[in-house]
């Protein structure tokens, strides 16, 4: 099977042409550089992403957070739930874990620090 | 009470702080940065999707994350930060009149300005879209801050006007709060944000894009009950006949940005017409002496990573101004020719060293063609491209060499063979 994507690895936002039987990536062209190859072979098999938002910080503040590693992309709204139902602990520093794991060996950390 | 700098920083945000960086690193150590929001960071600090600082960090950072590597730089530094502080004026001669509940009212004297204001979103009234004044119209950074910083979602069911990065990337922030997009619309053939945000934020979540469209009228009393969207023409105009109605709540507009100059003109530094900031030299030193303007009160960036870069041109060169006393002159102008709106610098001064970075957008979509960059009948530089559109700026380097050889004044033009 043939499927073109748009490489969301940065802003130039390469056209990539993808060819794959299955879960068997067979030939990737049009990326500019090898973070196009890695994206345009895990989109076709199991597209992830990122999943950046705020968590509510117990001082009634909010804090913004993201998955340490793309995520499934149909997780994406189950994890919303799961980051709307945190109140996070004060002070966090840019980088602490705010859940452990929040899906697929990914967790979610704070990307400020608030005191 | 200290009321003397050498250089003074208008603004706390991506530009203001790698200028101070900049600046301080390159000699000067008596530095003042103002920033009117009660933390560093600008912008930045409400922009938490990630894909900021590839080209700079090599990583994909989110906003708050880029911010703060360069809030750290400056703290590392005996850099002055006041937060919470608005200029009110500031006038040639390098008076900046600032205002906060800690200083009170107070004129401080700098040697050296650096504009680093940012932008502010184009408003609904500059488009005069037909239609009451209901409430749940907002720009698209305005959701942003409600959504991102205050904590509550403006709207349920949301039309977005304008297909600009802020716009794309609200359109996916508030479906993944719960929202409903329903489409954004776009005037123009072409989406002015990057491709792969209409990749990740349209595509990866079916929100429609329609291109030549534009939102005609906008329903309701006390709150937005619907928009009517049509097809416009090629010149822009609304097509009778091809009118959609959607039942909507909120309405955001993301139909660009415009450099936030009212400190500069007050000063009476010469703006351009085209990019509605500071005519400047290739060291970003505007025509009145000592007066730097850089990032996007000078130029509205694509990315935040080349705002740090053009900064630190202009740290450098005010910290150079500051030591040696010395303002440009012009020699050379710099214009722009066929198919290009704008090219900065507007002035390049021979006597500064270096290659000189042109910047410069052109003013449609262009397959195949030919950028070049003359001086009379002379070509300095041409360069084939496969396509250049309005939505991403261009750079050319300009040789020191090259232009030691040249008297006359630079156009920067584009040739084309295919108008798609």
């Amino acid at each position: 099977m043939k499927k073109t994507l748009t490489c969301i690895e940065c802003p130039i936002g390469c056209t990539i042409e993808v060819e794959f039987e299955g879960e068997q990536v067979l030939s990737v062209k049009g990326n500019a550089c090898l973070r196009g190859k890695a994206y345009a072979s895990s989109e076709v098999v199991c597209p992830k992403r990122v999943l950046t938002s705020t968590v509510r910080a117990e001082n009634g503040g909010l804090v913004p957070v993201k998955t340490s590693e793309p995520i499934p992309k149909d997780q994406l709204f189950a994890v919303m739930e799961k980051i709307n139902a945190v109140v996070c602990k004060l002070p966090v520093k840019i980088g602490d874990v705010i859940v452990e794991n929040i899906c697929d060996g990914a967790d979610l950390i704070a990307t400020n620090s608030e005191e | 009470m200290k009321k003397s700098y050498d250089i003074i920083i208008i603004g706390g945000g991506p530009a203001g702080l790698a200028a101070a960086v900049s600046a301080y690193d390159n000699g000067v150590k008596d530095v003042l940065v103002i920033e009117r929001d009660v933390r560093l960071g600008g912008i930045l600090n409400q922009c938490i999707h990630n894909g900021f600082g590839l080209t700079r960090f090599k990583e994909s950072l989110s906003g708050p994350e880029y911010a703060a590597r360069f809030i750290e730089e400056v703290r590392a530094r005996n850099i002055e930060v006041w937060t919470g502080t608005t200029v009110l004026s500031l006038t040639k001669d390098k008076q900046v009149t600032v205002i906060d509940p800690v200083h009170g009212m107070l004129v401080l004297q700098a040697k050296a300005v650096i504009l680093a204001m940012g932008c502010r979103e184009r408003s609904r009234g500059a488009l005069n879209v037909a239609g009451s004044r209901p409430a749940g119209i907002y720009s698209a950074g305005t959701a942003q801050k409600y959504v991102n910083i205050k904590g509550f979602l403006p709207g349920k069911r949301v039309v977005i006007l304008g297909s600009g990065d802020i716009g794309l990337i609200m359109a996916r922030r508030m479906t993944l709060e719960g929202a409903k997009v329903l489409a954004v619309c776009e005037i123009m053939p072409y989406s002015s944000g990057l491709k792969r945000n209409i990749a990740q934020c349209l595509d990866d979540f079916d929100i429609p894009l329609y291109l030549n469209h534009t939102i005609t009228k906008i329903e309701g009393e006390k709150r937005v009950t619907g928009v009517v969207v049509s097809k416009v023409d090629e010149n822009r105009q609304p097509i009778a006949g091809t009118e959609m109605h959607f039942d909507c709540d909120t309405v955001l507009f993301s139909v660009g940005l415009i450099p936030e100059n009212e400190l500069t003109k007050e000063a009476e530094v010469p703006l351009s017409p085209k990019t509605r900031g500071a005519v400047v030299y290739q060291n970003r030193e505007t025509l009145v002496d000592g007066i730097f303007a850089c990032g996007n009160v000078l130029q509205v960036h694509d990315l935040v990573d080349f705002v740090s870069e053009e900064a630190e041109v202009a740290g450098r060169y005010a910290s150079k101004y500051v030591l040696e006393g010395k303002s440009s002159a012009c020699a050379i102008d710099v214009s722009a020719g066929e198919n290009v709106s704008y090219a900065l610098p507007q002035k390049i001064d021979k006597n500064i060293s270096g290659n000189v970075k042109l910047f410069f957008r052109v003013t449609n979509t262009f397959r195949n063609c030919t950028i070049k960059v003359t001086s009379g009948d002379r070509v300095l530089l041409s360069r084939k491209k496969q396509i250049c559109v309005p939505g991403e700026m261009e750079t050319l380097l300009l040789a020191e060499q090259k232009l030691q050889e040249i008297d006359g004044n630079i156009v920067v033009s584009l040739e084309n063979e295919v108008n798609v």
